[in-house]
């Protein structure tokens, strides 16, 4: 028994070492108190509303969201926006829709179940709008980068003077923990930059930990069921592991054998 | 092996089976309910449908939720002959006043309440529809006249949203 | 299956076992005799099984939402992570599945290699279990390739590349496996075909490499013959079962602990991006079971030396029964073998480490003298060791575990035994 113990937590260490040493970063990432961290972690509401305002009136305006829907706003372990709300807000947007009976596509009011709309057409013309660079679709950007939030939030504070000897070309910026430290978005958070209509104050840090937290929500959008979720089978498992040993246990007087 | 000793042997293993039961069920039911429709599918926005251009007389189908609606501008005969059928030859009695709110629109699911298949517009004994797959009858107002259906064909939740947009759903 | 002479007592089952003799087999199964002394490193067969079932049910559900498309691939796994029905959970059990499932049987393949399980008369189970190891790789390779992201992408192109290695027809077969010029949408279709396909040849061939076991029974940690059924040995039901039931318990912990607060740990960022035949990423890196066998790969210089290398690797492994001249089969009577078999287990972990590092400097060099000790473990030490080693003496039986004399005392007897 306590030899098993010992052999899973040994196996669950070398796994978690090893990956440790995988992702071992030469930049220290910045750190902010995520509150969907840990074995029940949620989101906190207030902020997932607020990042989704940085996201429309800030990153909307280059970066796409394309799996995410108006009534994805609404549902339970997101920003829980109202329905109410949600429609206003989809209404506030339009979207292509059709053909029609004349064949012809036209421009209705977003509904719930519209995925929110592309900034540009297509790829080629995002590049052609951003010096070549695609700005990559935010929905699941919080797990495709090595780092995850911590990265993300890093980079978007992360802007700095070039190190001397370090000469940049046109529309290119330094940013400290970037890969390869060039970035071609510019700085676009500062202070005040928008207003948040709960009264929290718009600092750089605030809005930048606010629209992170939303992108981990648009990534999993499920993560708070699943550490509930997880909570309960693990617990669960843990009890049927102990009756399973006493019926072991049990079974097992039978042969005069040591389990 | 005294009485107590059997007891407790008896209780654990009970035990046991019985939470690994709930685990069984537990984990089963999510694979049962992948099933489902999704979220994507529920949030399904409604169809709104223009109707100006339908002449009286004809119908026009239109897809909702996967499904054929049949949308009738009838004409002043059919609606009267739908509604002087006596209750009592109905198999599934319902009054066309309750069937079309206006009765100049008749808005039904166009499936047959038999097996499913699509009804054939202005064919059949009664005027209506006629389903080719088992013969079943439907008179003016998409009420099951004869034939193996059991029911009328149904009626999905819409509304007007001005005189010429039908919003379905 | 023969040795049993079960009769069924009522009458229509006594028909229906005369006509198909399923009781019969249910009885065997249940009275099969196993040593009572196997300890729980052998409880990980019923936890491979499991693992089996649970990838083929979770599979299964998943392919009800996927669609094998390159255009549309990427967005029907986002779709199951958002709007299916626990599709996050189903996924997330059979992505972490694969690694839980390749964590169990790198245990029960380590466990034979201690306690000589390969060695007469068990190599055929042996072999089926190294075709049956070959097949998961195909299939979890495979699978990767399924949510069309950029490790999927490269993944795939970097693997079938090594079959350009081959001389003359190497360029040709690659080309077939594509389907086309590169990895593109008749590459995806055809593996999501036989990434359907190859879990059940697994479990044909697990159903086989049971059967083979049933034939001479369990080894044990002591190794040696026993009769069966004896006071050395328990019914399979309920003692084993209950047994691997505890252990695959302690196994799902960690499994849920996996799948429910690091689904992606085990992952790869960049297979969170769209797949992009333009854009490679920075570091190209196999899921972690495979990083043993790439830190060979990338130890030769030379492209199909390297390849040689790899498969040899995997396959030496089927000629280990005949490698091993060891008469001993139990590591625990074997001190030389045992000090061995602890220098491989870290000469595979290192591997596994370089395999993640890049191929440069002190990495490949420590990758190097790794893959040359992995060959000669299996090459030069393990055949000197079974005439060189000075074995200790064995006990006659598991349960009376006095010594019982010489090892060649005992030898005589696993021969007679066997006769």
């Amino acid at each position: 028994m306590r030899k098993v113990l010992i052999i899973s937590l040994a196996i669950l260490l070398s796994l978690s070492i090893q990956l440790k040493i995988n992702s071992a970063e030469k930049v220290e990432l910045m750190k902010t108190d995520w509150t969907f961290k840990g074995l029940l972690g949620k989101f906190d509401r207030a902020s997932l509303q607020r990042g989704y305002q940085v996201y429309t009136e800030v990153c909307a305006a280059c970066h796409s969201m394309k799996y995410i829907s108006y009534r994805n706003l609404m549902e339970k372990g997101g920003p829980e926006f109202s329905e109410a709300q949600v429609k206003a807000i989809a209404a506030s947007f339009e979207v292509t829709d059709g053909p029609n009976a004349d064949g012809e596509m036209f421009l209705r009011p977003a509904r719930l179940s519209d995925k929110f709309p592309m900034p540009y057409p297509n790829e080629k013309a995002a590049q052609a709008a951003n010096g070549g660079a695609y700005p990559p679709d935010m929905s699941v950007l919080a797990k495709a980068r090595k780092g995850g939030v911590d990265y993300l939030y890093s980079v978007l504070l992360g802007y700095e003077d070039p190190p001397e000897g370090v000469t940049l070309d046109e529309g290119v910026y330094y940013n400290k923990f970037m890969y390869g430290n060039k970035i071609k978005m510019p700085k676009v958070l500062e202070d005040d930059l928008i207003e948040y209509s709960d009264g929290t104050s718009v600092t750089e840090e605030q809005m930048a930990k606010d629209v992170v937290t939303f992108l981990m929500w648009s990534a999993e959008p499920h993560l708070e069921t699943r550490h509930k979720m997880g909570f309960r089978a693990i617990i669960y498992l843990i009890i049927l592991t102990v009756l399973v040993y006493f019926s072991m246990k049990k079974i097992w007087s039978r042969v005069e054998s040591e389990v | 092996m005294s009485d107590k000793k059997v007891n407790r042997r008896d209780f654990i293993f009970t035990a046991t089976y019985a939470v690994g039961a709930v685990g069984v069920g537990a984990t089963v039911w999510p694979l049962i309910d992948q099933m489902n429709p999704d979220a994507s599918v529920k949030a399904l926005a409604s169809t709104e449908v223009d109707v100006s251009s339908v002449e009286p007389g004809k119908t026009i189908t239109v897809l909702w939720r996967g499904k054929p609606v049949f949308i009738k501008r009838r004409t002043q005969e059919e609606i009267n002959e739908a509604r002087a059928v006596k209750m009592e030859d109905l198999p599934d009695p319902q009054k066309d006043e309750d069937r079309a709110k206006n009765p100049e629109w008749l808005v039904m699911l166009g499936v047959c309440t038999h097996l499913g298949c699509v009804p054939l517009n202005d064919k059949g004994d009664y005027n209506g529809w006629f389903c080719p797959c088992h013969g079943s009858h439907y008179d003016t107002s998409g009420r099951i006249r004869k034939g193996p259906a059991p029911t009328n064909m149904a009626i999905p939740n819409y509304q007007f949203l001005d005189n010429k947009t039908i919003k379905i759903g | 299956m023969s040795d049993h002479n079960y009769t069924p007592k009522s009458k229509f089952g006594k028909w229906f076992n005369d006509r198909l003799p399923l009781m019969s087999l249910a009885n065997h199964l249940t009275d099969y005799p196993t040593p009572k002394n196997l300890n729980y490193w052998w409880t990980f067969g019923g936890i491979l099984t499991f693992c089996l079932i649970t990838q083929i049910v979770t599979g299964l559900t998943l392919a009800m939402h996927y669609i094998a498309h390159a255009d549309m691939a990427f967005d029907s796994v986002e779709h199951i992570m958002r709007d299916v029905n626990y599709g996050w959970l189903i996924r997330y059990i059979h992505s972490n599945g694969a690694s839980m499932f390749f964590l169990a049987v790198y245990i029960h393949i380590f466990r034979s290699l201690f306690y000589g399980s390969y060695k007469s008369p068990r190599e055929i189970i042996w072999i089926l279990g190294i075709i049956i190891y070959l097949l998961m790789m195909a299939a979890a390779f495979m699978g990767y390739v399924l949510p069309w992201g950029q490790m999927s992408f490269w993944g795939a192109t970097v693997i079938t590349n090594l079959f350009s290695a081959i001389p003359l027809v190497g360029e040709g077969i690659v080309t077939w496996l594509w389907g086309g010029y590169s990895v593109d949408n008749p590459t995806l279709t055809r593996f999501f075909t036989l990434h359907y396909l190859i879990p059940f040849l697994i479990l044909g061939l697990v159903v086989l490499h049971i059967w083979a076991l049933h034939v001479p029974g369990n080894n044990n940690p002591v190794g040696i013959d026993i009769k069966k059924p004896s006071k050395d040995t328990v019914p399979f039901h309920p003692y084993i079962v209950i047994k691997d039931t505890f252990a695959l318990l302690m196994f799902m912990i960690i499994f849920a602990f996996f799948v429910f607060y690091s689904p992606n740990v085990l992952g790869h960022a960049d297979n969170y991006i769209e797949a992009n035949p333009l854009v490679t990423p920075a570091h190209i890196v196999p899921e972690w079971y495979l990083l043993p066998f790439y830190a060979i790969l990338r130890s030769v210089p030379d492209k199909l030396l390297g390849v040689i290398a790899m498969l040899s690797a995997i396959l030496i492994l089927a000629a280990l029964p005949w490698l091993d001249t060891s008469k001993i089969r139990s590591a625990v009577f074997r001190p030389l073998y045992r000090q061995f078999y602890w220098i491989l287990v870290l000469d595979v972990l290192v591997l596994g480490y370089v395999g993640a590092m890049p191929a440069e400097g002190l990495y490949l060099l420590i990758a190097r003298v790794a893959t040359a000790y992995y060959f000669a473990h299996f090459l030069i030490i393990l055949p000197l060791l079974g005439f060189k080693e000075k074995t200790l003496p064995l006990p006659f039986s598991i349960s009376e575990p006095v010594l019982g004399g010489s090892s060649n005392l005992s030898m005589a007897k696993n021969e007679k035994t066997r006769e």
